[in-house]
């Protein structure tokens, strides 16, 4: 049994295992492990088994497409024909969407086999996983730690083991987070680079899908089939994306890699800077060059995120409303109690109150304040990065300033727990491509690295935490408890 | 009454002929059984994003060349936000700052004689909702989503209007236009086309406006012209017994003939308006406007001038033969099988066939008479073959459908008679059966011609050529 998507390619083509084989492997995993992790909402072993035997046919004739056989996982809230998506809210606890999102078409596509829908916090909110209204997810490494999020229930799946890739979205660090906090890897793509079609919606000018795995290797194969331009996504970026695997293994000799000073500053827990400098180290040993950079306005991106995303959920989530789809309240006594019961029981406390937020930073007298100047300020963190690209490369840093924390200790402090996204919010304000990757423990908890590319250089990306990777086993790392 | 001004604004939504809607690929034709012509996006499910169809963009852009307005490169989409059970996103997409059109103006003639230019404030896109229907089940509403993203047109007027005609000479002129340019089908009973009215009232001299009410709900001329002047009416009693106007949202009810508020300013929502992200800004080049205008047809206002220059026609002739595209198409048709005859053509047009068309409650182009058969018919009456008295015959003849002029005039035998030796018999027959009007004549009692020829034309059974007639009597009751 093997977690790589690339030894699972290899194994299905030469016919090691058949794709049923597998799939019934990991299918029996979560039937194992998802009690103690919570990691699914939806385990769909029907259509797994299915699409499974359709994959080994099509291996079998010899019309194997990219990712034929491949058992893979979709966040909740990928929209999917016939098959429940609830972006883990009660408002969506009966919905099932007539249609498939435009990244679950390419996967089918492309042959991967669907095992299931990943746990979340409720419409992509949270750094925890602990706002979802199926139950929190666990860190694999330590099931009283959080998994981070918003996309807990893919990154700890894919940590456990008990799916070999799942993607997930990153609105301001929802795929980066979780992917550092669980040890796995995960690439947020540029803005425009995935389709959001079929993606339900948070923050639509930041919101962005992407893949976890356990390498860089692995997730360019998904970031493959993700990618493309996409007719019915207005934001999609009209563009073909380049062969990400062929990428591969260029080396990073004399590629010049920007340490933004902000990044490693106060706030910054000690023992997690100590890890990402040993491989800082590592990745000077193989030929980058490393320098410094500043993005002076970085404390200003949770602010700007935060009015923001808050300001478009507001309206993105007005559709939920009980009057075509979801929950409905019992018995309403007029419109306005069907709105205000059937939001009112459907969304949870997380949700109501970026709704609030967001409706009030819009509102007459308070949008030049708020969400115009938030809209300045995000140019403003944008032209940071884009000065430092004229002299650097890549970026690098922290992905999140400490390692996962505990369930329940952040639940009272929403700004704390905002804080956990203040190196990887700017890159979806910037609508920037940013990576992480595992590079070691802190008091047995991994520490993700992250790496910052320029626009539509998820190649290079890739291409250096590959490298990385190739020198370092860390992403192997499994928890002992699901070896 | 007169120390009053009164002072309004339109808002006009034109829905735009396009065959899918403005944001995704569904129908938009009138008249599906309910929710058959909305899909996905339309329904405003979790995960679906908008795609602007760039034909609605062409049609708002054509509307703005033919008003001679601003149109700027860049053109953003934003979300009204609102909560309604036919209004599927929560929020309608419309365009706030930076709309398609901006500034631009139109001319209209309230009355013969009369020309008054009227500014557009601005025309920006915008998607419709659905509708509720609140009739067909006991104790529930159904909403019918297939209007749902149909691309509208709204049209902002400035406050130019003083009176209620004047409101109306603007509508129809819009209704004219958006008709003339093919963008919009102009039925206001399907709603494609709806007029809101803004009205206030001012003491005369006064520069500040008044508090407006915004009228709702007016689906004909008819009633937009009588909605505004029970409301300017309302306004001046409220104003004179000591009251003040609110600023509301007033429904017009036009079996009561009267508005109603519906809801005031405090209670209107706040619509968080903000650009769309799903959407980018529409890129609008001089090249893309240059072709648009390439590609206008003729407009009113340069056919009317063509008319008047070309044709000689009066200028109100010509505001009336151009006030509607098919009106104008169909004096074309006509002119074209007729081309010296233009000044009779029109008065025909806008006289007894726009009667006979109004009578009827049909509109020009599905006339019974066709362009050719009235070009014919004045063709008949110029070459002498009928006097202007029988071609009414014939005219009423066609229009009953017993086929065209021609073959009218020879089955009921309506030939003028020219021959001279026919009417002399006539004129003879006359002169010997009323001698003392004879005498009359002869005293030097010039009127009594008249009498003679009537005689004679009733000899005839109106066939007589009248000029003859008139003419060989005179020599005859001399000699």
């Amino acid at each position: 049994m093997t977690n790589s998507v690339t030894e699972i390619r290899r194994g299905l083509k030469q016919g090691k295992f058949s794709s049923v084989e597998i799939t019934q492997d990991y299918l029996a995993r979560i039937a194992q492990h998802n009690p103690a992790l919570n990691c699914f909402i939806s385990v769909t072993d029907e259509i797994a088994l299915e699409q499974a035997r359709t994959a080994d046919a099509a291996l079998a004739s010899g019309e194997a497409a990219p990712l034929t056989g491949v058992p893979l996982a979709h966040k909740d809230l990928f929209c999917t024909d016939g098959v429940k998506t609830t972006c883990a809210s009660q408002i969506l606890d009966n919905f099932i969407a007539p249609y498939d999102a435009t990244i679950i078409e390419n996967f089918k596509r492309d042959g991967a086999v669907m095992l299931g829908k990943t746990n979340m916090d409720e419409f992509a909110m949270g750094s925890s996983n602990e706002n979802s209204s199926y139950g929190n997810v666990a860190n694999p490494w330590n099931t009283d730690y959080v998994p981070g999020g918003s996309s807990g229930g893919s990154a700890a799946a894919v940590a456990a083991g008990l799916t070999p890739a799942a993607t997930g979205t990153d609105t301001g660090g929802s795929i980066r987070q979780p992917a550092a906090l669980c040890g796995v890897t995960g690439i947020k793509p540029t803005y425009g680079r995935v389709s959001r079609y079929g993606m339900i919606a948070y923050g639509s000018s930041l919101d962005q899908g992407g893949p976890f795995a356990r390498s860089a290797e692995d997730c360019a194969l998904l970031l493959q089939t993700m990618s493309g331009f996409d007719r019915r996504d207005s934001t999609s970026a009209e563009q073909a994306a380049p062969d990400y695997s062929a990428a591969l293994g260029q080396g990073i000799k004399g590629l010049k890699i920007g340490l933004p000073k902000e990044y490693f500053a106060e706030g910054l827990d000690a023992r997690v800077a100590g890890v990402i400098e040993t491989a800082i180290d590592e990745l000077a040993k193989l030929g980058a060059k490393i320098v410094d950079v500043s993005l002076p306005n970085t404390g200003l991106s949770i602010p700007t995120y935060y009015v923001i995303a808050m300001a478009e959920c507001s309206s993105n989530l007005s559709r939920f409303d009980g009057v075509r789809f979801g929950h409905r309240c019992q018995d309403p006594v007029d419109l306005e109690d069907l709105y205000k019961r059937s939001r009112g029981e459907g969304f949870g406390a997380e949700v109501k109150r970026r709704i609030m937020i967001g409706t009030y930073a819009l509102s007459a007298g308070y949008y030049d304040a708020y969400y115009l100047k938030a809209q300045q300020l995000r140019r403003m963190i944008k032209q940071d990065f884009q000065q430092a690209f004229g002299d650097v490369d890549l970026i690098l840093g922290p992905t999140t300033p400490e390692t996962a924390f505990k369930i329940g200790a952040k639940t009272d402090d929403p700004v704390s727990m905002y804080l956990q996204d203040i190196y990887t919010i700017s890159l979806n304000l910037a609508g920037l491509p940013g990576m992480s990757l595992p590079v070691g423990f802190s008091d047995g908890l991994p520490v993700g690295m992250q790496l910052i590319g320029n626009y539509f250089d998820e190649a290079g990306l890739l291409n250096a935490a590959h490298s990385y990777q190739q020198v370092s086993d860390w992403h192997l790392q499994v928890p002992e408890a699901f070896r | 009454m007169s120390d009053w001004e009164s002072v309004i604004g339109l808002e006009i939504h034109a829905q735009l002929a396009t065959r899918s809607k403005i944001f995704s690929g569904a129908s938009t034709a009138f008249g599906a059984d309910p929710n058959t012509q909305a899909c996905a996006v339309d329904l405003g499910l979790p995960g679906v994003l908008p795609v602007l169809n760039r034909e609605a963009v062409t049609m708002a852009i054509r509307f703005g060349v033919a008003i001679d307005a601003e149109i700027d490169h860049r053109s953003v989409f934003a979300r009204k936000n609102y909560f309604y059970p036919d209004l599927p996103k929560g929020y309608q997409i419309s365009q706030f700052e930076l709309p398609i059109v901006g500034k631009g103006h139109i001319f209209i003639s309230p009355a013969e004689g009369e020309h008054k230019e009227i500014g557009i404030t601005r025309a920006h896109l915008e998607e419709d909702a659905g509708k509720s229907i609140h009739d067909q089940f006991p104790d529930q509403s159904g909403i019918d989503l297939n209007r749902a993203g149909t691309p509208l047109l709204e049209i902002v007027s400035e406050p130019d209007m003083r009176s209620a005609k004047e409101a109306v000479a603007y509508a129809r002129k819009i209704h004219s236009l958006v008709r003339y340019l093919e963008i919009c089908d102009g039925n206001m009973q399907e709603g494609s086309f709806r007029c809101d009215a803004n009205v206030s009232v001012r003491r005369k001299g006064d520069e500040k406006l008044g508090t407006r009410a915004e009228l709702k709900n007016i689906n004909s001329f008819r009633f937009l012209e009588r909605a505004i002047n029970f409301e300017i009416e309302r306004q001046i009693e409220l104003i004179e017994d000591g009251g003040s106007v609110v600023q509301e949202t007033r429904l017009y009810d036009s079996e009561r003939d009267e508005t109603r508020s519906m809801r005031s300013k405090e209670e209107a929502n706040d619509y968080r308006y903000f650009p769309d992200p799903d959407l980018l800004p529409v890129a609008i080049t001089d090249e893309d406007i240059a072709d648009i205008r390439a590609s206008l047809p003729e407009l009113p206002e340069q056919k009317k001038q063509r008319y008047i220059d070309e044709l000689g026609l009066s200028d109100y002739n010509a505001e009336l033969l151009t006030a509607s595209r098919e009106t104008a198409t169909y004096f074309e048709a006509a002119l074209a099988a007729a081309p010296e005859h233009n000044a009779q053509l029109a008065n025909w047009i806008l006289g007894d066939l726009a009667g006979a068309l109004n009578k009827a409650n049909i509109d020009t182009s599905e006339s019974p008479i066709t362009p050719l058969m009235l070009a014919q018919l004045i063709s008949r009456i110029a070459d002498n073959t009928i006097s202007g008295k029988i071609a009414k015959e014939v005219f009423e003849a066609m229009w009953q459908g017993e086929g065209d002029a021609d073959g009218i005039i020879e089955a009921r035998g309506l030939k003028q008679i020219t021959d001279s030796g026919a009417i002399e018999s006539l004129i003879d027959e006359v002169i010997a059966a009323n001698p003392d009007q004879v005498e009359q004549f002869r005293a030097g009692k010039d009127k009594v011609l008249g009498f003679f020829v009537g005689q004679v034309m009733k000899q005839s059974q109106g066939k007589a050529n009248p000029g003859q007639v008139n003419a060989m009597l005179r020599e005859k009751l001399k000699s």
